[in-house]
């Protein structure tokens, strides 16, 4: 490797010897391409008329009023595929294709990473295969109906708990069987070198243009920004742009599921310790041996007990500031927003959400708040409605 | 306390080096297996320490972890064992694990108390030579071994670099893939066996996917210094719940004909 993929003591490719040539290989065609003349120009084309980028920055009216000072909202949500993985999943899909691979496998949580892969497989003509826990098969089981559509095989893994973190351990097992032609299109920005690398290449739009409509809209750059932090792709996204910006504050969302001191939330920058797990040194949620534990949210995009490298160095350096956000709340605010705005956020972005209605009352007036809203809720219709049923179920 | 050196030296034939993860199915039986393994000839063990999340490893070993993990093994239990296990017999030990528990457990710490425990080496299956600087200083000042993977697609530069950093053997992974049983023997493994052969000095063991007598016997005729005998053994645990006498049985047959069979070559 040219590069020891480090954020201080964070990062690295804590790898099996057998899948270094496949990310020595990927790291040199990242760095032979980014900045290549062909690759930048298809790669906008792509942006522009494929995924609808730039997006919109939207002063967020009623919800402004509700809190009592100014939000504005950067509206990853409009992509196609509805959320912000399509921006990852082009500039990947399009690394695979100049090195000359046909086959792409993914993990996903959301199934919205799993999605913007199936498009992106179906766009390239490349084999695609989604591996998909099972206890998310079946909360967003909208989202494998479309995976499938696009043409993609989904395979449920039943491993562990389901989720996100067991989908990939076996996209990595996969992998293992079939470096030698398989492009793996990871999805946040966690995982080994290079991955927390190129995916925030690939998410850094998000910022560079939030930066730049906040200084045309309002003439200044905000006060906060904040996004949800699930392996830390969309925040990282946006906040990469500010990290320079020493006057913006920075706030980075967990989910805290049932609460903290429950132990069954998925926050590990807020209540983890540092370890080690799929390629990658970062805080993580573990017993005292250093087994995974198991997590737990109401949004599968964030059921993840660890977190992309750099956003703990963020953390550690204390330019970022983490914070957890309960279902309760994350459910609360859903409806609100909905109501207020005509918008469905994702239960992921809905903890960004959170955050903001928590702080209502509590900041000045002129103060600018923008928050990322990664995804659009459509697909969580059905939890929402299920965890209103239950709740109503449980205060009669 | 028994040294690599000295088995790879000593020893006419290849060596028998049968795997088994610590406290699978509990930690009783797994010592039962382990004993009949060592006396049924095993040169030397390598032991897993199981772990939440083995991504180098298939589905045999992964459930192995799982019981083992949901009958209570620990790493201090892990220690204890090894500890029984030296009792018994002298036999080197190689670990086989991932990085994380050596990480919480604390480096300088995990390499000296499993080294007087009677441990030879620890094979990190996450941690490839590119990392090995952050191990290094805690496995010299414990004395240990050391043992790094080389895989079919590894490069000869860098098999190389891996065997100069190598003074226990080189783990030879015999095909592009996970642990588990395989009904073939990859056609990787014969010209990756002669490649690291021209190449170094330093014993080669080759596993993954070692399932039969006849896979040893080739593979001690194509030149390697030991076999590594994993998922085929562990399948039998599974395959008899409740019923570790059988288990042992059914082991004990199995690593006699193999050790017959590599004898013979
Ligand atoms: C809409 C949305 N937001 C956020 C996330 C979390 O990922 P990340 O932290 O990488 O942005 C997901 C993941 O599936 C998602 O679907």
């Amino acid at each position: 490797m040219k590069h020891d993929g480090r954020f201080g003591e964070f990062g690295g490719f804590y790898v099996p010897e057998v899948l270094i040539p496949a990310l020595e290989e990927m790291e040199e065609a990242f760095y032979k391409y980014y900045q290549d003349e062909k690759f930048v120009s298809e790669l906008d084309n792509l942006y522009k008329n494929y995924a609808g980028r730039p997006t919109p920055l939207f002063y967020a009216e009623r919800f402004s009023r509700l809190v009592g000072f100014k939000v504005y909202i950067k509206r990853e949500d409009l992509l196609h595929g509805g959320a912000h993985k399509v921006n990852n999943c082009l500039g990947q899909g399009l690394l695979a294709k100049f090195m000359g691979k046909t086959k792409l496998i993914a993990e996903t949580g959301a199934g919205q990473h799993g999605l913007a892969t199936a498009m992106i497989g179906a766009l390239f003509g490349m084999e695609t295969k989604i591996f998909m826990g099972v206890t998310d098969v079946e909360r967003q089981s909208v989202n494998v109906h479309k995976m499938k559509l696009c043409g993609a095989e989904v395979v449920p893994v039943a491993d562990g708990t389901g989720t996100l973190k067991d989908a990939i351990n076996e996209a990595l097992r996969y992998w293992t069987s079939n470096v030698e032609d398989t492009f793996y299109l990871f999805g946040t920005a966690c995982g080994p070198h290079p991955y927390p690398t190129i995916v925030r290449h690939f998410q850094s739009p998000i910022g560079i243009e939030a930066r730049a409509q906040c200084l045309e809209q309002i003439g200044a750059l905000p006060d906060v920004i904040t996004a949800c932090v699930g392996g830390g792709s969309n925040a990282i996204g946006l906040f990469s742009a500010f990290l320079d910006d020493e006057d913006v504050e920075i706030i980075g969302v967990e989910p805290a599921g049932r609460g903290i001191a429950t132990g069954k939330h998925a926050a590990p920058l807020v209540a983890g310790k540092v370890g080690v797990l799929h390629g990658t040194k970062m805080y993580l949620m573990q017993d005292e041996d250093g087994q995974i534990l198991e997590t737990e949210s109401i949004s599968a995009g964030l059921d993840y007990p660890g977190v992309g490298p750099e956003h703990c160095l963020l953390k550690d350096s204390g330019r970022v500031r983490y914070v957890g956000v309960e279902d309760e709340a994350v459910l609360y605010v859903f409806n609100v927003f909905a109501k207020c705005e005509g918008i469905l956020p994702a239960l992921e972005s809905s903890h960004a959400l959170a955050y903001v209605l928590a702080q209502k009352g509590k900041l000045p007036a002129d103060t600018v708040v923008v928050i990322n809203l990664s995804g659009r809720g459509d697909k969580d219709v059905g939890i929402v409605e299920r965890s209103e049923n239950a709740a109503a179920k449980s205060s009669l | 306390m028994r040294t690599y050196k000295q088995v790879f030296s000593e020893l006419k034939h290849a060596a028998l080096i049968p795997f088994f993860v610590i406290g699978d199915p509990d930690i009783d039986s797994s010592f039962e297996i382990v004993k009949a393994a060592i006396d049924s000839g095993a040169d030397v063990l390598e032991l897993g320490i199981a772990f939440s999340d083995p991504i180098a490893d298939g589905p045999t070993i992964q459930k192995a972890d799982i019981r083992a993990l949901d009958n209570g093994v620990t790493v201090a239990k892990a220690l204890e064992f090894i500890k029984k296990v030296k009792a018994y017999k002298d036999i080197p030990i190689g670990l086989l694990m991932y990085y994380n528990l050596i990480f919480q457990y604390g480096l300088e710490k995990f390499y000296e108390d499993f080294h007087n425990a009677g441990v030879n080496s620890v094979l990190v299956a996450d941690l490839s030579i590119d990392d090995a600087d952050e191990i290094a200083p805690a496995i010299n000042a414990a004395g240990l071994d050391t043992v790094f993977m080389v895989t079919p697609n590894t490069e000869v530069k860098r098999i190389e670099l891996i065997a100069s950093k190598t003074t226990g053997f080189i783990y030879t992974v015999s095909l592009l893939g996970v642990t588990g049983g395989r009904q073939e023997l990859s056609d990787m493994v014969r010209p990756l066996v002669a490649k690291l052969k021209s190449v170094t000095d330093v014993p080669v063991c080759v596993g993954f996917g070692v399932s039969t007598a006849e896979h040893a016997t080739q593979l001690a005729k194509a030149g390697a210094d030991g076999v590594i005998i994993g998922s085929r053994l562990v399948k039998i645990i599974e395959k008899n719940p409740g019923d570790t006498a059988k288990a042992v049985t059914e082991i004990s047959t199995f690593l006699k004909e193999v050790k017959t069979a590599i004898a013979a070559v």
